[in-house]
């Protein structure tokens, strides 16, 4: 019973953050500060996850090809499909679950135990509109860029590692690439980082507000944010693949 | 003027507050004294609403904060000052940026304006030339005057202190006692603080509410309140070491 609970507690959360700001410039601002600590400080670990991901996808793909008569552009079509599907809007929004919702649940739970949401309160300010609406949309409009930055680091990740160590040539590999290549599948990945970006950003900030207590209850907080989104993105990706590939 | 008629609150099973009547009057002090855990935070934060009344009434200048709607209750809310227990300045702002927020967020002055006000508060509280200073970089003495800065920045009818006190030295409670003071007589707004620091009740306590388990025990002013006969609030006025004493010495020198 005490999951109907916590849902319905997020869901009147969520009433509150989705309304209209009180101040369009102040929410401007807050929302460009949530670029900066969502998006571009996340662009590091983004780029260097991706790179050696996609370069670890290409050889593992060129030395389990024993077969001769397979075409060695299957390395390149192989990376292509592991990074644009999976890879990028999957697993790295997992690493922003960790990253960043772990952020925003300890900004959020911080300022819980230090009152600083309670003055907010008092002044008359919705406190959920303020705090959360930013990083939800900021985390919206970012996540996607990230996974675009990624997909395209990965492919490149893949065709270094293919021209450091001679698994194939770079004909070879663009060929896989390009090969019956689909634009829904950057659609198909876009939707799911999209709900992704939605499930890291409030469900933190969901465990951040919720926080009671002191330092201890904020990493408690800030663990269960990262666990529950990370649960949640697993499920959902099931279920968007589902519904978005079958 | 704020009353408070009859409140009573519950947790749970739990009944912090018995049937509290009390009001607290403008351009005074008003008091709410008691033990750790008798009900005196939980009865503040009735009076500005963060926790919900179970029954009774809370009146602000005859207004029925108990029943007013959301948006009724955000007008108060922005005559309301509030200096929390730990200042609760938002760390993400500089201690101009924290003073110029309520008026960002709620009156359409210029930046010029704000600025004005701003420096106007800042210099009332000593902390002249600290607009850029960071949250983590002041003392709690410091924290303390910016947030009874941000409190009084949009000129509020109703001042809350919780616990102005905590965590400083006895000479810094004692500015921080006389500014909260000065404060109030010099804009006659209603103050309430909250605090079990006898300094604060002698020194600048107008009125005070004495709560024990949940219920007003007494009422009075600071003057009456060495004289009282009432036990419980006895033990709590010479509850320490230091006041036993002095109150042992007066005793003998009287005699």
């Amino acid at each position: 019973m005490k999951i109907f609970g916590i849902i319905g507690r997020y869901f009147l959360l969520m009433r509150r953050v989705f309304t209209r700001p009180q101040k369009g410039f102040v929410f401007r601002k807050r929302l460009f500060d949530e670029f900066q600590y969502l998006g571009v400080e996340s662009l590091g670990i983004v780029a260097f996850i991706s790179i050696f991901m996609g370069a670890v996808v290409a050889i593992q793909t060129a030395y389990n090809i024993a077969n001769p008569l397979v075409s060695l552009s299957l390395i390149g079509f192989t990376t292509r499909q592991s990074i644009i599907l999976e890879f990028s809007p999957t697993m790295i929004s997992l690493i922003l679950a960790g990253k960043v919702g772990s952020r925003i649940a300890s900004e959020i739970g911080t300022m819980r135990v230090t009152e600083q949401i309670d003055a907010l309160e008092i002044m008359g300010v919705n406190s959920a509109n303020f705090l959360i609406l930013p990083k939800v949309v900021a985390s919206l409009l970012i996540n996607p860029i990230l996974i675009i930055i990624s997909m395209w680091l990965g492919l490149v990740g893949g065709w270094a590692a293919i021209m450091v160590t001679g698994l194939c040539t770079s004909t070879d590999f663009v060929t896989g690439l390009r090969d019956t290549f689909e634009e829904f599948s950057i659609f198909y990945a876009l939707i799911k980082t999209v709900i992704f970006a939605f499930i890291i950003s409030t469900i933190s900030s969901f465990h951040g507000y919720e926080t009671e207590g002191g330092a201890l209850e904020v990493g408690q907080a800030s663990t269960k944010a990262v666990v529950v989104s990370s649960i949640l993105i697993i499920l959902f990706n099931l279920i968007l693949t589902q519904l978005l590939l079958t | 003027m704020i009353e408070a008629k009859k409140i009573n609150k519950y947790f749970g099973g739990f009944q912090a507050l018995k049937e509290v009547s009390c009001h607290f009057e403008k351009g005074k002090t008003n008091l709410i004294i008691g033990r750790s855990g008798s009900g005196k935070t939980v009865l503040m934060k009735c009076l500005i609403g963060l926790y919900e009344v179970d029954s009774g009434e809370i009146l602000y200048d005859g207004r029925n904060f108990s029943t007013m709607i959301l948006n009724e209750r955000k007008a108060i809310r922005q005559e309301i000052g509030m200096l929390f227990q730990g200042a609760a300045l938002f760390d993400f702002l500089n201690v101009e940026e924290n003073v110029m927020f309520p008026l960002t967020m709620f009156t359409k002055q210029s930046l010029k304006e704000k600025l004005e006000r701003v420096n106007f508060v800042l210099n009332r509280v000593d902390l002249k030339g600290s607009n850029k200073l960071k949250i983590s970089e002041l003392s709690g003495g410091m924290r303390k005057r910016v947030a009874i800065a941000r409190a009084i920045a949009m000129n509020p009818r109703y001042l809350f202190c919780d616990e102005p006190n905590s965590g400083l030295d006895p000479q810094t409670s004692g500015v921080i006692d006389h500014l909260i003071k000065e404060i109030t007589e010099e804009y006659n707004i209603t103050t309430i603080v909250n605090t079990h620091d006898m300094n604060s009740v002698l020194s600048i306590g107008d009125t005070v509410a004495f709560i024990y388990n949940g219920q007003l025990w007494w009422s009075g002013s600071n003057k009456e309140i060495l004289n009282t006969t009432n036990k419980e609030l006895n033990d709590f006025v010479f509850g320490t070491e230091l006041t036993v004493r002095l109150k042992q010495y007066f005793q003998q020198k009287e005699q």
